[in-house]
């Protein structure tokens, strides 16, 4: 609602963030209790951080060097608009009702009370939305003003002043009920008086503070990502370029690291993280980069339509596939395979592909276990199924299929 | 159209990469600029008029479909072909999606390169292994049958097998013999899911570019 308060306690506690909402609105019918408490929490809840999914160094990096199209970012208000005003007005309802049978709280109290909290939410309001904006780097450097309104522009300006206006409006009602309306204007121009004394004192002060926080934030974020890339190259780039030199005689062993390294970098720098070995892709990729080392092939790996989770017949899978690779990185002479994975609804197929020197299917020995065993042996005992085209100088095309029961969808892209 | 050596311009801000790229192809393309930022390469590619860009997905200035935009204002002919070392699906579509006629990676060998380029040039799309699934992954979806004059937001039964093989790295004219087609008709199809890819507004693919933060 104003501060979401409300939906962060719904999701803390487990519930639809309506019967919160409601809580607080019947709350606040028994002497503003459930305001107090709302505006209590407020304060006291630490700020959610925003949920943006991490993305890989490398991307992060391109997108603070201006080197990628920024993307234009397309949120939709929240779609509980209605329901909130709805129960606001609810609350509002029963709390002129109680006023009016004489329950409530005197009105001298309450509607300077009202005028107030709307004040208070504004600005707080404020401090929450540039709080936010400092997280997403996106705030200017403008100190202290830019502290208030972190990035929003007019619009934040426009809260910030409004707010204002509605404390000081109330605090004004309040003075003129309480001592009557001719001390309000000595009062007022005393406050003013005093508050601009106080600016100047103290204004040239905070701003320094605040400018030397940013610079101090922004040069221990800088030095902390330089620690991490330093040990990431040290560990990496570092290492393979010793063994580089080690072996420049060796042009094969030198091919190798270089695309092991290339391999790691990239891997670093532009792929989702997903731990090795836990679905069918990380799986088929790492059996790839174990293949691409040991054969001194390329091995690309597509996947198509939801990841799948490993169990053991995707593990079947994965071992008949790296049989189908190794094959293709042995004996076809090719130095590419292709290796392209498919989901749909339960089945998955896998698919290996070499442009080398093929053989002709029907004359496999019965001594070439490899392709009779660990291929189409292997994945019939499992209830699965695998063909194998190819044909001498058209290269070789394994297809594995499964239904892999018990799918878990773990990722849905 | 058709010319005997294709005129290329490279853009790509790494110095090292555009010599490499200058000595690999230097026999087969005529390469008559360079560049290394988003206003450079704009102002060299009106300037030389090439058949073809080599253009970095990544560059400085706003990435290279900031460079596909700005320079189709003014030459909405020139032809491009993007290549990178990043994977990130939202950069290869946002590229394509600016008006790139196909992507491949730099570690294509040289022979193929040629061959990109010179297709790109006739005015074909060029959709590496990598592109194809993820184009496969865009689409995806039943036809819902109410959508069926939808014709921009869906893939045919045919250009979906076309993008298949070619994801299981066939090359064009493997994908004409798989499918018993010409590689004209290969070629066709590939264009006409390049335009769809480029134009389609479909909800599925707005969604998907957007959980990967495309849009």
């Amino acid at each position: 609602m104003a501060g979401g308060v409300a939906a962060g306690l719904a999701e803390h506690l487990g519930l639809d963030v309506f019967w919160v909402r409601l809580a607080f609105v019947a709350g606040s019918w028994f002497n503003g209790a459930g305001v107090i408490v709302y505006v209590a929490l407020w304060r006291l809840l630490p700020q959610g951080e925003p949920t943006d999914p991490e993305q890989p160094a490398g991307l992060v990096s391109a997108t603070r060097r201006g080197l990628r199209t920024p993307r234009r970012s397309s949120r939709l208000p929240g779609g509980d608009l209605g329901q909130t005003i709805a129960l606001a007005v609810l609350g509002l309802g029963v709390l002129l009702l109680q006023q009016h049978l004489g329950w409530g709280l005197a009105s001298s109290v309450l509607w300077p009370l009202m005028i107030a909290v709307a004040g208070l939410a504004l600005l707080w309001r404020q401090a929450d939305e540039a709080q936010r904006q400092r997280w997403a780097g996106t705030s200017p450097d403008v100190p202290i003003l830019g502290l208030l309104l972190g990035g929003g522009g007019w619009a934040a300006l426009i809260r910030l002043v409004l707010g204002a206006v509605l404390m000081a409006m109330a605090l004004a009602v309040f003075v003129a009920q309480s001592q009557g309306v001719d001390t309000l204007v000595p009062l007022a121009a005393g406050t003013v008086l005093a508050l601009l004394g106080l600016g100047l004192l103290l204004g040239p002060w905070i701003h320094r503070l605040s400018r030397d926080l940013a610079a101090e934030r922004r040069e221990r974020i800088r030095s902390q990502e330089r620690a991490d890339m330093a040990a990431h190259l040290h560990d990496s780039v570092l290492q393979t370029l010793a063994l580089l030199q080690r072996h420049a005689g060796d042009a094969r062993t030198v091919a190798r690291l270089a695309r092991r390294q290339e391999r790691e970098l990239r891997d670093w720098l532009y792929a989702d993280a997903e731990p090795d070995g836990a679905t069918l892709r990380a799986a088929l990729k790492s059996v790839a980069s174990e293949i691409e080392d040991v054969h001194d092939v390329t091995v690309e790996v597509v996947g198509v339509g939801g990841d799948v989770a490993m169990n053991d017949d995707v593990a079947t899978m994965v071992r008949a596939a790296r049989e189908a690779m190794v094959n293709a990185a042995k004996h076809s002479g090719a130095g590419h395979v292709d290796v392209y994975t498919e989901t749909v609804g339960s089945s998955v197929e896998v698919f290996v592909r070499d442009r080398g020197s093929g053989f002709d299917p029907d004359a496999i020995a019965d001594g070439r276990l490899g392709v009779r065993e660990s291929i189409l042996g292997r994945m019939e005992r499992h209830g699965g199924t695998a063909a194998i085209r190819s044909g001498p100088g058209e290269g070789t095309e394994v297809r594995i299929a499964m239904t892999v029961a018990d799918r878990d969808e773990e990722s849905d892209r | 159209m058709m010319k005997s050596v294709l005129d290329v311009v490279v853009v790509d801000d790494h110095q090292m990469f555009r010599t490499g790229v200058r000595s690999e192809l230097g026999g087969s393309v005529n390469i008559v600029g360079e560049a290394e930022d988003v206003e450079s390469a704009v102002e060299t590619i009106l300037e030389t008029e090439p058949d073809v860009v080599l253009l970095d997905v990544h560059l400085p200035g706003g990435g290279g479909a900031e460079v596909v935009r700005r320079v189709h204002q003014r030459a909405p002919d020139r032809k491009f072909l993007a290549l990178s070392v990043s994977d990130a699906a939202e950069d290869v579509i946002g590229v394509i999606r600016a008006g790139a006629r196909g992507y491949v990676t730099k570690n294509i060998t040289g022979s193929e390169l040629v061959d990109a380029i010179r297709r790109v040039a006739d005015g074909d799309a060029v959709f590496s292994p990598r592109l194809a699934g993820f184009v496969l992954d865009a689409f995806a979806g039943t036809i819902e049958v109410a959508q069926v004059d939808e014709d921009l937001d869906r893939l045919t039964e045919r250009e979906r097998e076309v993008m298949r093989l070619i994801a299981r790295g066939y090359a064009y004219k493997e994908v004409a013999k798989e499918l018993f087609i010409s590689i004209k008709t290969v070629e066709t199809h590939v264009s006409s899911v390049l335009r769809k890819l480029q134009l389609s507004s479909r909800h599925e693919l707005t969604r998907w570019a957007s959980d990967r933060r495309l849009i």
